[in-house]
């Protein structure tokens, strides 16, 4: 998923970089990721097939692949520094990926190279969830309903798209990242990443459906550049 | 040891011939307009095949009680010497009785796969794929769009695999999860299967058809009650083939087009 859009609609550099705002160690790059046009449509998901899961929704839930917010804002982008940091070694907490009413929470998760992934069946039924990478290996693992935790890592840095295999609706992704600068968006769109030591960097972000986009961005000091992304949407 | 060996095979005939001619365990009940014949073939065979059974059985029994011994000096008979036109009258009985109940089942057989669906049949597709079934209905223009198997991406619930931006026909398809059809309407299944073998079998229905993948299935009912009934997968097809089922609702007519609005709405 590798394609290259020209678009920047704001990219505020200079003006008043004398912002000596954040981190106690270095800059921090903030910003903003939207999306102009006109999205396709989130069609729910019938999940009547599964009633254990059916019932906890009044309304069905809606597909996940292209999520918006308030004021044209695009959720689920990883931002994450591409290129100019070094690789960091995992931290020792997990990241927890949860099977919950028949959806993964968080929709997108992002986590480090070789950093503990931890997931968990927390519904009434089975689930059997099956990771598709390219690069790292490819494995699928039943789940059936109050047993422990799966615990498993990535060696490779990827993007990799998740899915159960036994409730088709069900999609996520896994963002495997070298370094710790990573975000991802939440409603409003918005990110934030700190304690960048001066360089210049890479600021790369990702979504499932529109592809990624980069920037060059340089810090000196302390202070806070902005970074904003603007993705074209499809209608299809 | 012998007679007791007589007396316990008649005990264990009848035993298990007793839930049968009870009708102990019923099938449900039939809703269709073809189910009729399915239900009179499965009483003839078992009833042929039941009187053949407890026959040979008490037979067999008599047989061993009467000619068993102790004796191990006497020529035993070599089989079928003696014997001969009783088993040819066997044979031909029960294989009388085979090819008669082949040829009474045929129209059950043939009303439902081999005469064609009536030209007011609705079409609805059936696909089964691990581990769901899915259904499209062709929408007011009365065509289903073309598939595209490249295309199918069940996250964003492209179940089928339609093009609506490049294809006119697939824009008022409507793809759902349940199976819904008005009561007293002739349906037209066609279905196929997108990766290994399944199954659709709705019991009620007296509706069991095999998916091979690669061949295009057609068949046709008329459901005759109102309910909901289970469609289940009965061809093993993967670690997930347990949790794999769908919903079939037979409404009225009324209820169906609003089901039908509602579904399209969602699309």
């Amino acid at each position: 998923m590798q394609m290259k859009h020209a678009v920047i609609a704001g990219l505020v550099m200079l003006g008043a970089s004398a912002l000596a705002v954040a981190g106690p160690s270095g800059g921090t790059v903030t910003g903003k990721v939207t999306y102009e046009g006109t999205p396709a449509k989130m069609k729910p998901i019938d999940m009547s097939k599964e009633p254990s899961c059916a019932k906890m929704y009044a309304t069905p839930q809606l597909v996940e692949t292209v999520v918006t917010g308030a004021g044209n804002s695009l959720e689920n982008v990883v931002v994450y520094v591409s290129a100019g940091a070094p690789d960091e070694a995992a931290p020792s907490t997990a990241a927890t990926f949860t099977q919950k009413g028949c959806r993964y929470i968080p929709h997108l998760l992002a986590f480090q190279v070789n950093q503990e992934l931890k997931i968990i069946n927390d519904d009434q039924t089975s689930h059997n969830i099956h990771p598709l990478p390219k690069l790292n290996r490819e494995w699928n693992k039943s789940q059936p309903p109050g047993t422990p935790p799966i615990s498993e890592k990535y060696d490779k840095a990827e993007f990799i798209p998740v899915k159960c295999n036994v409730h088709p609706w069900m999609h996520g992704t896994f963002a495997v990242l070298k370094n710790s600068h990573f975000a991802v968006t939440a409603d409003g769109g918005s990110f934030s990443l700190a304690n960048l030591p001066p360089g210049k960097y890479t600021i790369t972000a990702w979504h499932e459906s529109y592809g990624d986009q980069s920037q060059d961005v340089t810090i000196s000091g302390t202070e806070s550049k902005t970074v904003n992304f603007v993705f074209k949407a499809k209608p299809y | 040891m012998a007679k007791l060996l007589a007396v316990t095979i008649i005990v264990i005939a009848i035993l298990s011939a007793i839930p049968v001619v009870m009708n102990t365990w019923k099938a449900p009940a039939d809703i269709s307009t073809h189910g009729h014949l399915i239900d009179n073939q499965m009483s003839d065979t078992m009833v042929e095949a039941g009187v053949s059974f407890l026959a040979a059985q008490i037979l067999l029994a008599i047989f061993i009680w009467q000619f068993s011994s102790p004796r191990t000096d006497g020529k035993v008979k070599t089989f079928p010497g003696g014997a001969k036109g009783l088993v040819i009258a066997a044979i031909v009985l029960v294989g009388v009785e085979v090819l008669a109940l082949g040829a009474f089942g045929s129209k059950a057989w043939a009303q439902v796969y081999f005469t064609p669906p009536g030209v007011d049949a609705m079409p609805i597709q059936v696909q089964a794929g691990q581990f769901a079934f899915y259904f499209r209905y062709p929408g007011p223009d009365g065509k289903f769009g073309p598939l595209h198997p490249e295309m199918i991406n069940e996250g964003n619930q492209n179940l089928f695999g339609l093009d609506p931006e490049h294809d006119v026909d697939s824009r008022d398809d409507i793809v759902t999860a349940e199976m819904a059809i008005p009561v007293n309407k002739e349906i037209h299944l066609l279905m196929h299967a997108k990766d290994v073998s399944h199954s659709f079998y709705v019991p009620a229905l007296r509706i069991h058809q095999d998916f091979v993948p690669g061949l295009d299935l057609s068949l046709h009912f008329t459901a005759t009650q109102i309910g909901k009934y289970e469609i289940v997968c009965s061809q093993l097809c993967g670690l997930g083939h347990y949790n794999m089922r769908a919903y079939l609702e037979v409404m009225s007519p009324q209820d169906f087009d609003d089901w039908q609005k509602k579904q399209a709405a969602a699309q």
